[in-house]
């Protein structure tokens, strides 16, 4: 019952991944050859399958994705799709609350669930014969979640705890949803994935229902099970499982604003006693996988593992090895989104330089690859590097149904993911040179998070620079 | 009882191979093709508690220094090797150990031992890697400084083990790293980097004989024995205080803990058994229960059993906002004082003696997990057969046992408390 920002990938049992770093086809992708055989089907009443056979060990991954996460909800509902998967443990017209996740935990299973911008999934994992256990009652909480009062208001205080604990508590991410909030002026990802305090309290009963009713339905869902199975066994229990929930005729509509160009560069910060260490973020609005033109994603992608991906980063040889003003830095490329989306860069100051030196030195790398572009010898090291992750992929089957059931969520095809090794292939260092347009200062926020005692500005200030293009 | 453990896999035993080099390295390799990939771990014997004296953070300096320039190659070189054949390798310190792991493509096999060789051999520990991974690791402390989760640790490893190595930051703080010197971690990696005490686990595209060649190369010219400093055991220390951290924010992270129970005493399996009951990770455990679904006190809430080579705890944590501190602490309190006292329900008995069975599976599903695990029940000191005696020891832990141990690990509930925030009427 966790919240993960988009494309996180959430580490099991309630935890938030921190850094966003991404269910993209860049985290994990198998290549074509000797990667794993998927496959895939459609029930008559819309509901996706995806099979991801492993059989080196005797347990699956079973999860259930629908395409509707934080940015789909209601205005003044914020935090609702993440409030309605907590209610989704609460039980159904056929099992009282606590039954599947008893059974779940007699099997010695794993189980939880977590909220995206995009996309809200569900998982258990078991040893293999326990599967059809885990659809029935999946499909059960798909049509029939039973809510009263009883269980809605203790679950909501708990998620106002989660807020406390992940959020109220920590000034960076109290800075972080502030620079959401100012990247994104008019589209829904500008929200946080939680919601804002002031509407949680608010949220009831009947919101969680409407939104089920609205959204919980097969045609809206992705089925993916990864593990020790075949395809065509996973295809039958699911046809006489799943096959029986009633279609709701088509699929419900995302409709979300789009955010306009990007004008002005914006500059947020948060000042707080806690903070004793200082520390830079940049936040660039960019083409994701779903919207970009042909190629100019994998670009973003390998320009976000040129200038920051560890220690042979372009961003770590020159702020923190050669110049010594940082002590980390780094950049990375969230791609898997059905929107505008984002790419960052981020530098923690050595002693004694300011945020706006770490700002400037990062400005003057982008500079550079924009103006002179980048060696082939780095850029080959990229490439293997990130086409490798394919493998890597390979050894995890729920790294594997994560980063299917994502990607599909935002409305990527098995193809596109099948073609990502050879797309990064083709990326040229002119593509990646260009690439560079997308972190023209405009399209961008800069985060400050500072402490309290360095200046008496306001705890939280947004400013917005006269610097358009 | 052991009708629990039949639904298991045949032998997991079965599958481990051990390979002994001809220099006499050990290893336990599981071998398997089905994905072109090879991960290692190896684990050192000593971790940060052969800390020099004053000098808390030298073992994590030092593991965090092995992958920054070794032999020829200085630290850009080294990332450079790795990243062109996209090897992963990572070392670090743990309390007790100190540990490397390694992830390769099969093709890049060769290369990546080659690496792991230099690494662990020729380390450079030179001027510049040494300087910018000390800021790395002085800046991460400054950002925890008042994150309450952090906080709350701090105090209460200090008051856990006060005056032992266990009650230092394995980390380091801002005063003991900026006075490490070369010639501190030198003498540290010698306490550590030996033959004795090595335990390597191997998963993956690679076959016993190729393996055994490389163990010679990696580990035969490491010193036989290294000289480490004698720990003394350790009794948690505390119980019954109650610590506030003053931190300005509106939840207040709780940690609380007790005298555990070590890792090799027979009542071990049926403490994990009575602790998983308390709060182990499940929807269903009595904290989650109580603390979280009925009343909706906090998101988080668990316990667990914490053992060291020479201490065990039992410790948990939650987060609540400071109005519902007191009311979290009396309903964590009085689960704890009720299962010491009455013991568990016989069907929670049997509901955590089948979720621990069947859970071991998912231990197994990854080559890096396994490779861990692996490495893992060699430095507790078992043998491949545990692998396969595990679940039929949780299957035979009776009531009278887990009554009995319940009784002994919780004694008279009294909790050491820790508490990072502002929390009301305490």
């Amino acid at each position: 019952m966790s919240q993960g920002q988009s494309g996180v990938a959430s580490p099991v049992h309630g935890s938030l991944g921190s850094a966003p770093a991404g269910l993209t086809p860049s985290a994990a992708t198998p290549s074509k050859a000797g990667g794993p055989n998927i496959s895939q089907a459609r029930l008559a009443n819309g509901l996706d399958i995806v099979v991801i056979p492993d059989h080196r060990a005797p347990v699956i991954t079973h999860m259930v994705w629908y395409r509707n996460g934080s940015a789909d909800d209601p205005l003044g509902k914020s935090g609702i799709a993440h409030f309605l998967e907590h209610l989704m443990f609460k039980g159904t017209r056929n099992h009282k609350q606590g039954e599947f996740s008893e059974l779940i935990a007699d099997f010695g299973g794993q189980e939880n669930a977590f909220t995206s911008n995009d996309y809200t999934a569900y998982f258990q994992r078991v040893a293999r014969e326990h599967l059809r256990v885990c659809m029935e009652y999946e499909a059960d909480r798909m049509k029939n979640l039973v809510l009263s009062d009883e269980v809605v208001a203790p679950e909501r205080e708990v998620v106002m705890e989660e807020r406390r604990m992940r959020t109220d508590s920590d000034p960076s991410d109290l800075l972080n949803e502030a620079v959401q909030a100012a990247l994104y002026t008019h589209h829904p990802y500008g929200k946080p994935i939680i919601g804002w305090s002031h509407e949680i309290e608010s949220l009831d009963r009947q919101d969680a229902l409407a939104y089920y009713d609205r959204f919980y339905t097969p045609e809206n869902a992705i089925l993916v099970v990864a593990g020790d199975v075949e395809a065509d066994e996973v295809l039958a229990l699911a046809t006489e499982v799943y096959g029986g929930i009633a279609t709701h005729g088509a699929p419900p509509r995302r409709s979300r604003p789009r955010e306009p160009e990007p004008r002005a560069h914006r500059v947020v910060k948060m000042v707080d006693e806690k903070v004793e260490q200082p520390t830079h973020q940049g936040v660039f609005l960019v083409p994701s996988y779903k919207t970009a033109a042909p190629g100019e994603a994998e670009a973003l992608e390998v320009l976000g593992h040129l200038l920051g991906a560890g220690p042979t980063s372009l961003l770590f040889k020159t702020l923190v090895v050669k110049d010594k003003v940082a002590v980390a830095a780094g950049a990375y490329y969230q791609g898997t989104a059905v929107d505008q989306t984002r790419f960052y860069v981020y530098g923690i100051p050595a002693p004694g330089i300011s945020l706006e030196d770490i700002d400037a030195a990062i400005d003057a790398v982008v500079a550079k690859v924009s103006a002179e572009g980048v060696s082939e010898a780095d850029l080959n090291r990229a490439k293997t590097r990130l086409v490798a992750e394919a493998t890597y992929a390979q050894d995890n089957q729920s790294t594997l149904a994560r980063w299917y059931g994502s990607s599909l969520s935002v409305g990527l095809t098995l193809e596109d993911i099948a073609q990502w090794p050879s797309r990064i292939e083709a990326v040229s260092a002119e593509d990646v040179k260009k690439a560079t347009r997308w972190l023209a200062k405009h399209r961008g926020v800069t985060g400050f998070l500072l402490p309290a005692e360095r200046s008496g500005e306001h705890s939280l200030a947004v400013e917005t620079e006269a610097e358009t293009v | 009882m052991t009708a629990l453990a039949t639904a298991e896999t045949p032998s997991r035993s079965a599958s481990v191979q051990k390979v002994v080099s001809k220099g006499g390295i050990e290893a336990w390799l599981v071998e398997d093709y089905a994905v072109p990939l090879v991960a290692l771990e190896c684990a050192f014997q000593g971790g940060a508690a052969q800390d020099p004296v004053g000098k808390p953070g030298a073992m994590t300096l030092f593991a965090g220094l092995l992958d920054e320039g070794a032999g020829s190659l200085d630290a850009a070189a080294f990332h450079q090797a790795l990243d062109e054949d996209a090897i992963e390798l990572s070392f670090s310190a743990d309390r007790d150990v100190t540990t490397g792991r390694m992830q390769t493509l099969a093709r890049n096999v060769p290369r990546a031992f080659e690496l792991l060789r230099l690494a662990v051999n020729e380390a450079r520990l030179d001027a510049e890697p040494f300087e910018r991974v000390t800021g790395q690791m002085m800046a991460s402390l400054k950002r925890e400084a008042n994150d309450p989760d952090y906080a709350a640790g701090r105090t209460f490893r200090a008051l856990s083990y006060p005056g032992h190595p266990y009650g230092l930051p394995v980390r380091g703080d801002l005063t003991s790293l900026p006075s490490l010197t070369r010639g501190d971690l030198v003498e540290t990696g010698r306490r550590v980097l030996a033959r004795d005490g090595l335990k390597i686990a191997v998963v993956g595209a690679i076959d016993a004989v190729s393996l055994g060649t490389y163990l010679d190369d990696v580990f035969g010219a490491l010193p036989a024995k290294g000289d480490r400093l004698v720990i003394p055991d350790v009794v948690f220390s505390g119980e019954g205080r109650r610590q506030v951290v003053d931190l300005d924010i509106p939840q207040s992270n709780i940690r609380f803990g007790r005298q555990g129970i070590a890792r090799k005493d027979d009542d071990f399996i049926a403490a994990s058994v009575v602790n998983h009951i308390l709060g182990g990770g499940i929807f269903s455990a009595r904290l989650f229960r109580e603390v979280r679904e009925k009343r909706g006190l906090a998101y988080s809430v668990y316990s667990q059993l914490v053992t060291f080579d020479h201490a065990a705890m039992m410790s948990g944590g939650t987060s609540t906002k400071n109005e519902r501190v007191v009311e979290s602490l009396d309903v964590i309190q009085e689960q704890i004082r009720d299962l010491a006292e009455a013991g568990p329900t016989e069907e929670e008995l049997d509901k955590a003696r089948k979720y621990l069975i069947g859970s071991y599976a998912l231990r197994f599903d990854t080559s890096t997990k396994i490779a861990a695990h692996l490495v893992h029940l060699q430095t507790e000191g078992f043998d491949v057969d545990y692998l396969d005696a595990r679940n039929k020891l949780i299957a035979g832990v009776t009531m009278e046992d887990a009554k009995r141990v319940a009784k002994r690990l919780f004694g008279d509930g009294s909790l050491l408390v820790v508490i990072a925030g502002r929390p009301e009427n305490l």
